[in-house]
């Protein structure tokens, strides 16, 4: 390229100071037209600050934006909007009981004299989903739709703002393996229409799948920018977190002995009362892992709670150590030696306003030390806590510290410690690394084959396929509420994995 | 170490600032209150300054009134005390009042109609009934609510107006003082065995009352059932999770909290009234919202709370007195208080408070059907 080429967007020298934080540290940054350039880094990295700058969220303290090649003021998401920028933010930010074609149009309504024109918001959800090949009913209500569908109305609704420019900030991280695909086709699909792209994520993968560049932040600062050709995954995991990080956790064989969980013709109902498991059986032995692959919403979640006790079982046993274990009684489980990493850590596994002591004896509160009788031991609890934080190495200020105010692979951490910490027969770990960077990734993948090497039965579920197959001895698939197949790790690849995931047969060999 | 001092200090420090931050939407409430107060005042033609004046000297001015405010104290702390306690748990208890009601005839029931006891066993065994009485009627909207799922706001103000009928009818009826010359409902005068003393200015119903804002702190911050009930206020999934069972919590609570307004109607029965008559015990539980509101939902803080409203209430005489302002003017006020802490935004918004990281936001109520 050229030396003085016109960028669509270019950032210099961008400082923006939070108290006690440098978020962003002379950040330069450019976007060529209709590309599609990765933003890469950790948690915390300064991704969204940056993103949230050039959308006019934030006032930078230092540094310049060009749009054009034009140097711009950007004060608001109106300067932002009339510059031809659209953001997709990481938390969607749509109107859930509106239809599509209203949140389309919200804020920038057509109108008939003073009624709202809906025709004219549908026929423009119409034609721009034409337009750009991107699929939506514009008579849908957005809580309806699934998430994917969700995003693809955010997305629209920056293009009908006339994007030139799209930035869209972790749009995987709540999609489904398919939807990441679908998402991708869309994106390749919107620069071939001159939409110039910036795409932050920290996933490895999807990075090298789907970039025209990357470029790397840490703490705040640039790394380094870089092409899919000439990355691998190892050398930008090693941009990111500035140190070699085990992609792939080094793990001996097997060693199974008893049974520890056993599942018999389990059947589970969902909200709608419909059967999200039907008939499940299947055992996990003390010293291996059992991993359940599957793309979301084929009742793996109905599973776990299910067998963590959370939610009642239409028939079927769960038999932990040859003891059949009660419905719905998480404590029956808990003090028979069951860890459960939840699904959705903010809802089950933290009480985000409680301090991280309080939270680390969530299980365990009413027991000697944490209690004697009603009394609280306030001193065992903080000891624990002090003691916890620096084991799993937890990064916060103090114990005190609300849950709330730590990052995502922290708050992870503080549900690990607290389940690690007691005896543990049983662990199940429910998607125990979505959403966390590549380091908290490792961290906790080392916790688990640990578990196991120290005999526990683990098992495991992800719909990341990356997951299973690294920490999985044993595979089991489920589709459509049933087990199709368990498989050895070792015998299966991903393209027949994905192939059962998908309702598949595999052929014998 | 050097270190590790400095971060004690702005520990220390972070403390403070965020518990300044935290009172200053309830300092700001009242004092806007105040103010929008002195301009009614001021409106209608008399001098606010007079008045205020004539209301703190009423409230504070003599032994006399610093009786009369800690007798008008009591009861709001006790109703306090039972919404603070509630909500902790996210419970929103309207029925404060009907567990008061009922708390206070069954206290008078005793009082009157159990002869031959010593003080130290019949007034007690009054107040003890009192507090069961009132926990029993709490027993049921909890139950509601975990069984059926009715909305505790809804079910509680239906049992407000039955304890009302009830207690009506009780006063009326077969517990009606049939001394020569009454004509109105009202049940006979508690034995002497059976009244709270007042010592002077200081009566035994408000120690009582302090006791049991002490006791309330302790079962939520030291007790496991205190951890149960604010974690279940702040995350039931959470909660279910770590093994609680969250029905139970919820029973559990409401019948301690209606337990506080119950023992708050008794010790109103054996300390003030001396009977149980209808009318006399009209809004206190009512009050205990705004008491409990303005207190942060803190039972530490539901005393200086609850003495505000007392003062206000017990100086208001004085106050049409001395600057023939109507004493009303005083409900004006705590409604505006309340209307203030309730639309915490409008004070946030004039102080420039931010809500503090964590802190517990006050949901008044959930909608419906969102568990
Ligand atoms: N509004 C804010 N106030 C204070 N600190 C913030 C704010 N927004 C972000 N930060 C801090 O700035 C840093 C960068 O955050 P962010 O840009 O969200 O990172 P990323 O999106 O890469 O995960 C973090 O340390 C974060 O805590
Ligand atoms: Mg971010």
């Amino acid at each position: 390229m050229s030396e003085n080429e016109v960028y669509a967007l270019e950032v210099r020298n961008i400082v923006k100071r939070f108290p006690g934080v440098l978020a962003n540290d002379h950040v330069n940054f450019n976007l060529r037209k209709g590309e599609i350039h990765a933003l890469l880094g950790e948690n915390g990295a300064g991704k969204t600050t940056l993103m949230n700058i050039i959308y006019g969220l934030y006032t930078p303290d230092e540094g310049e934006i060009y749009v054009d090649g034009k140097k711009v003021e950007i004060q608001s998401p109106h300067d932002a909007i009339r510059l031809g920028i659209g953001m997709v933010h990481q938390h969607f930010m749509l109107v859930p009981v509106f239809t599509v074609a209203e949140n389309l149009v919200l804020g920038a309504e057509p109108t008939k004299g003073w009624q709202l024109d809906l025709k004219a918001a549908r026929e423009a959800v119409r034609r721009l989903s034409e337009h750009y090949g991107l699929e939506v009913d514009p008579d849908a209500v957005v809580e309806d739709l699934p998430v994917g569908v969700q995003q693809r109305v955010e997305i629209l609704k920056a293009l009908y703002r006339e994007a030139k420019i799209l930035v869209l900030d972790e749009p995987t991280a709540v999609l489904t393996p398919q939807e990441v695909e679908e998402l991708f086709v869309i994106m390749r699909e919107l620069t071939k229409r001159g939409v110039s792209i910036i795409f932050i994520t920290h996933k490895l993968k999807e990075v090298l799948a789907i970039a025209d560049r990357i470029t790397v932040m840490r703490r705040g600062r640039v790394v380094g920018t870089t092409t899919p050709a000439e990355a691998t995954e190892e050398s930008l995991a090693r941009m990111m977190v500035g140190r070699e990080v085990v992609l792939q956790v080094p793990k001996g064989p097997a060693k199974p002995g008893d049974v520890v969980l056993e599942v018999r013709d389990l059947k589970v109902e969902d909200e709608r009362g419909l059967m999200a498991v039907n008939g499940v059986s299947f055992e996990v032995r003390e010293g291996e892992i059992l991993g359940i692959a599957g793309v979301q919403g084929n009742g793996q979640t109905e599973l776990v709670e299910a067998i963590t006790g959370l939610r009642s079982a239409r028939e079927g046993k769960v038999l932990l150590g040859g003891v059949e274990a009660p419905f719905r009684r998480p404590r029956f489980l808990i003090e028979h030696g069951m860890a459960h990493i939840p699904e959705d850590r903010q809802k089950h596994g933290l009480v985000l306003s409680y301090s991280i002591a309080d939270n680390l004896v969530l299980c365990t509160y009413y027991k000697p030390p944490f209690a004697h009788g009603l009394q609280r031991n306030q001193q065992a609890i903080l000891e624990n806590a002090r003691r916890l934080v620096k084991e799993y190495d937890v990064r916060t200020p103090s114990i005190f510290t609300p849950a709330s105010a730590l990052s995502g692979g922290n708050q992870q951490k503080v549900i690990v410690a607290r389940e690690f910490s007691r005896p543990v027969r049983l662990l199940v770990a429910n998607q125990p690394t979505r959403g966390l960077d590549v380091g908290s990734i490792e961290y906790i993948h080392k916790r688990v084959v640990e578990m196991r090497d120290h005999g526990a039965a683990v098992l495991l579920v992800s719909a990341e396929l990356d997951e299973i197959m690294s920490l999985s001895d044993r595979i089991a698939v489920m589709y459509r509420g049933k087990i199709v197949a368990i498989v050895n790790a070792g015998e299966v690849d991903k393209s027949q994995l994905g192939l059962l995931m998908a309702g598949g047969q595999l052929q014998p060999a | 170490m050097g270190d590790h001092e400095q971060s004690m200090t702005s520990t220390v420090w972070e403390a403070t600032r965020r518990y300044l931050r935290s009172v200053a939407v309830p300092l700001g409430a009242v004092l806007l209150a105040l103010i929008i107060g002195a301009a009614i005042i001021w409106i209608s033609g008399a001098s606010p300054w007079l008045a205020y004046k004539a209301l703190a000297k009423g409230a504070f001015g003599s032994a006399e009134g610093w009786r009369r405010t800690l007798e008008k104290t009591t009861p709001l702390i006790f109703s306090g005390l039972a919404v603070a306690f509630a909500f902790k748990a996210g419970l929103f208890n309207i029925g404060a009042q009907g567990q008061l009601l009922l708390g206070a005839i069954t206290a008078a029931w005793v009082g009157f109609a159990v002869h031959g006891l010593p003080w130290a066993i019949h007034a007690p065994l009054a107040l003890v009934a009192g507090l069961i009485a009132g926990g029993l009627y709490g027993y049921i909207p909890g139950a509601l609510k975990t069984y059926t799922g009715a909305h505790e706001v809804i079910t509680t103000i239906m049992l407000n107006y039955i304890a009302m009928g009830l207690t009506d009818y009780l006063a009326n009826g077969p517990w009606k003082d049939t001394s020569e010359g009454n004509i109105v409902a009202r049940t006979p005068e508690i034995l002497p065995s059976a009244h709270l003393p007042t010592w002077g200015w200081l009566p035994l119903g408000f120690l009582l009352a302090l006791a049991v804002a002490v006791f309330a702190w302790w079962v939520l911050e030291r007790t496991t059932i205190g951890f149960e009930i604010r974690t279940v206020g702040r995350n039931p999934h959470a909660a279910r999770y770590g093994g609680m069972k969250v029905a139970r919590t919820i029973i559990l609570t409401m019948v301690i909290s209606a337990m506080f307004a119950g023992m708050g109607g008794a010790v109103e029965t054996q300390g003030v009234i001396g009977r149980y008559q209808p009318g006399f015990n009209a809004n206190l539980g009512f009050d205990g919202i705004t008491v409990a509101l303005l207190g942060k939902t803190d039972p530490f803080g539901v005393i200086p709370a609850a003495l505000l409203l007392g003062a206000m209430r017990a100086g208001s005489s004085q106050m049409q007195f001395d600057a023939h302002v109507a004493k009303e003017i005083t409900d004006v006020i705590q409604a505006l208080m309340l209307f203030f802490v309730a639309a915490d935004m409008i004070v946030r918004w004039l102080l420039r408070v931010k809500a503090a990281e964590g802190e517990e936001k006050i949901t008044l109520s959930t909608g419906w059907g969102s568990h």
